[in-house]
């Protein structure tokens, strides 16, 4: 049961990103939504990655041959980069519509139709 | 020397060339305009020329394996590495040759009539800059053989149209647009990397040819299929995760809507990568290709009886676009369904995905065209709405001409590449189930209808004395326009030759399986 913690973290944490996304009516929040839905995935995938007892891929100081290939972890800190640069586009999509509209509200928002 | 080096790193070329050319781009641009102008003309056109070589070379040679950072670049496997591909592989195979050849030739066209159309946007350099990262990602997602490449190429795509398709904010109409776009597409990168991780952790591999060997088609494989699917169907625009085609493809820039086409085509050929390579006889295909294959034909029906009642001519060709992506889905789709069974896919699968992928580059082609000549209208009369159009013939002939070969195209009237393509797939299709082939024609019939409708209120009638002063749009624009329209004649009218040297390997391609393996961990 413990050994399954951080995936029950993971299930709990897509539930409360995508009912954000779908519930939530401001832009601000839909994107933090988005966010936490990505905190989960990262997760989920450094929870796959975990060896206990691995030993960290520093050739010079590893105890014994036998290491850890740190490639989760690579996953996780480009998917993190590359969430900064999402939320930064969306942000500034959101300024704009605030901007133009004068509201954050995703029913208020609806010039397009049809 | 400097040939040799050409040739060993064509497949990395591709991609460096239009990435640094577009982080060069704005310091180009501090020195003129006329420069700037020259670099982006100059390093599309470097990349275009690489891209032609690559695909001679693929179809003649056989699939390119390039492997980053190994001691000689066709080393997949390091020595050392107990037999698991760990560096990025790019793997052009004869399917990704030809969307390579694709992107060519489109993003050459839409550079070179963007020169002009939007000489007249804020900052262009920045323009520009977005433009040449989306073309530089577009080339990264068909080239890699990685999962993880997949998915970052593939946010750097979302990431370079949506700044594209807002980029004219239009009282924030555009920026709406980028947004549903945007968000959509983020949504989709997360279920990407969710299905990496799932894939990762059962197969401890990131290759694609790795994994299709170790593929057990587990429960977790099973998600992982489902999420792969509904994340790139949405990205490529099929109903029912069709909702931000319209609003980008009409409020996007017409050379991006262009552009944005091959991208989402791009995304149609990670579904097919995808389902064929990496999962193929394996999965349930039956299942799998008739849900392929339904997503095809719900997004032929809506997209055509959507378009039909529009008023603004890039909406209205943006559902049609929905709609054609319903042809490609059927003919790739019924492929699909038949994979397992060797009567059937000898008889009439293969027609089928031939069908299918032929029409993928017919209508970067046509629909390119289209919504190029669409953009030429636009700059001189500044509006979008059919109705306060009129009269245009007197005085934009060539676009005029464009846009009857385009539209004629479009609803599969021979002499033209549409109905090459939508012959195969009817023919095959019939073969497969005919109510499905009667569904494809009634669609190509309607198309036919609304583009009648378009023809005659952009063109037909008196002059319209508000339109006096307008005048054909300048040459680059023309070239752009002429490329495309040269080429859409020539595939319309020697298909068979078309055919057999670039469609059939590719199709070739996706089928066998076992070919894509041994490519990169040699042997099978």
């Amino acid at each position: 049961m413990l050994w399954n913690l951080p995936f029950i973290a993971v299930v709990l944490l897509t539930a409360i990103g995508i009912s954000i996304i779908l519930l939530k009516k401001n832009l601000v929040k839909i994107f933090m939504g988005l966010n936490v839905l990505t905190s989960a995935v990262n997760l989920f995938i450094i929870a796959v990655g975990y060896r206990e007892g691995g030993i960290a891929p520093i050739f010079t100081n590893a105890p014994s041959p036998v290491m850890v290939m740190p490639t989760p972890q690579a996953l996780c800190l480009t998917s993190i980069v590359i969430g900064v640069a999402t939320t930064a586009v969306l942000l500034a999509f959101a300024m704009l519509l605030y901007r133009m509209y004068g509201t954050n509200d995703v029913e208020a928002i609806r010039e397009l139709r049809g | 020397m400097i040939e040799e080096f050409i040739f060993t790193n064509l497949p990395a070329l591709m991609v460096a060339v239009p990435l640094l050319a577009a982080f060069v781009c704005p310091l180009v641009a501090q020195i003129s305009p006329a420069m700037r102008k020259m670099w982006v003309m100059g390093s599309m056109a470097i990349t275009s020329l690489l891209g032609l070589l690559l695909v001679m070379r693929v179809y003649t040679m056989g699939t390119f394996v390039y492997v980053f950072g190994a001691s000689t670049p066709g080393l997949s496997i390091p020595l050392d590495s107990g037999g698991i591909p760990i560096r990025i592989v790019f793997t052009v195979d004869a399917m990704s040759a030809f969307m390579d050849l694709i992107i060519a030739i489109v993003g050459f066209c839409v550079i070179l009539y963007s020169l002009s159309s939007d000489e007249r946007r804020t900052s262009p350099q920045y323009y520009y800059t977005l433009f040449l990262l989306l073309i530089a990602a577009v080339i990264g997602m068909v080239s890699t053989g990685d999962l993880f490449n997949f998915f970052v190429f593939i946010e750097i795509s979302s990431l370079a149209s949506a700044g594209l398709v807002a980029y004219s904010v239009e009282k924030g109409r555009a920026v709406e647009a980028g947004l549903k776009y945007f968000m959509v597409s983020a949504l989709g990168g997360i279920f990407l990397l969710f299905v990496i991780g799932i894939l990762y952790g059962q197969y401890d591999a990131l290759n694609i040819a790795m994994i299709a060997q170790r593929m057990q088609f587990t429960m977790l494989d099973k998600i992982a299929l489902v999420l792969l699917v509904a994340a790139l169907a949405a990205k490529c625009g099929a109903v029912p995760m069709h909702f931000w085609t319209p609003d980008a493809y009409s409020l996007a820039p017409s050379s991006v809507t262009a552009m944005l086409v091959v991208a989402s085509q791009a995304s149609l050929y990670g579904l097919f990568r995808f389902t064929f390579t990496m999962y193929h006889l394996s999965l349930n295909y039956v299942t799998i290709g008739w849900t392929i294959i339904v997503l095809g034909v719900l997004s032929m029906v809506i997209g055509v009886t959507m378009a039909i009642p529009q008023k603004d001519v890039k909406r209205l060709m943006a559902y049609h676009a929905i709609s054609q992506t319903g042809y490609m889905l059927l003919g790739v789709g019924v492929g699909l369904a038949v994979l397992g069974n060797e009567t059937a896919i000898n008889s009439f699968g293969t027609i089928a995905m031939e069908g299918g992928i032929f029409h993928i580059i017919n209508h970067a082609l046509y629909k390119g065209l289209l919504f190029l000549t669409a953009g030429a209208i636009i700059y001189r009369i500044g509006t979008r709405d059919l109705n306060r159009m009129g009269g245009l013939g007197h005085s934009m002939k060539y676009t005029m001409i464009f846009f009857i070969i385009g539209s004629l195209a479009i609803a599969g009237i021979p002499p033209f590449n549409g109905f090459a393509s939508k012959l195969l797939i009817y023919e095959s299709v019939y073969l497969f189930n005919p109510f499905l082939a009667i569904i494809a024609m009634v669609v190509s019939i309607l198309t036919l209808a609304s583009f009648v409708k378009v023809f005659h209120s952009i063109f037909m009638g008196p002059p319209l004395p508000e339109f006096a002063s307008v005048r054909e749009v300048p040459l680059p624009m023309l070239l752009g326009m002429g490329i495309l329209a040269t080429l859409v004649i020539l595939f319309g009218v020697f298909p068979q030759t078309v055919v057999n040297l670039i469609v059939a390997p590719a199709v070739h391609a996706l089928i066998d399986q076992s070919g894509y393996i041994s490519a990169i961990l040699g042997g099978a």
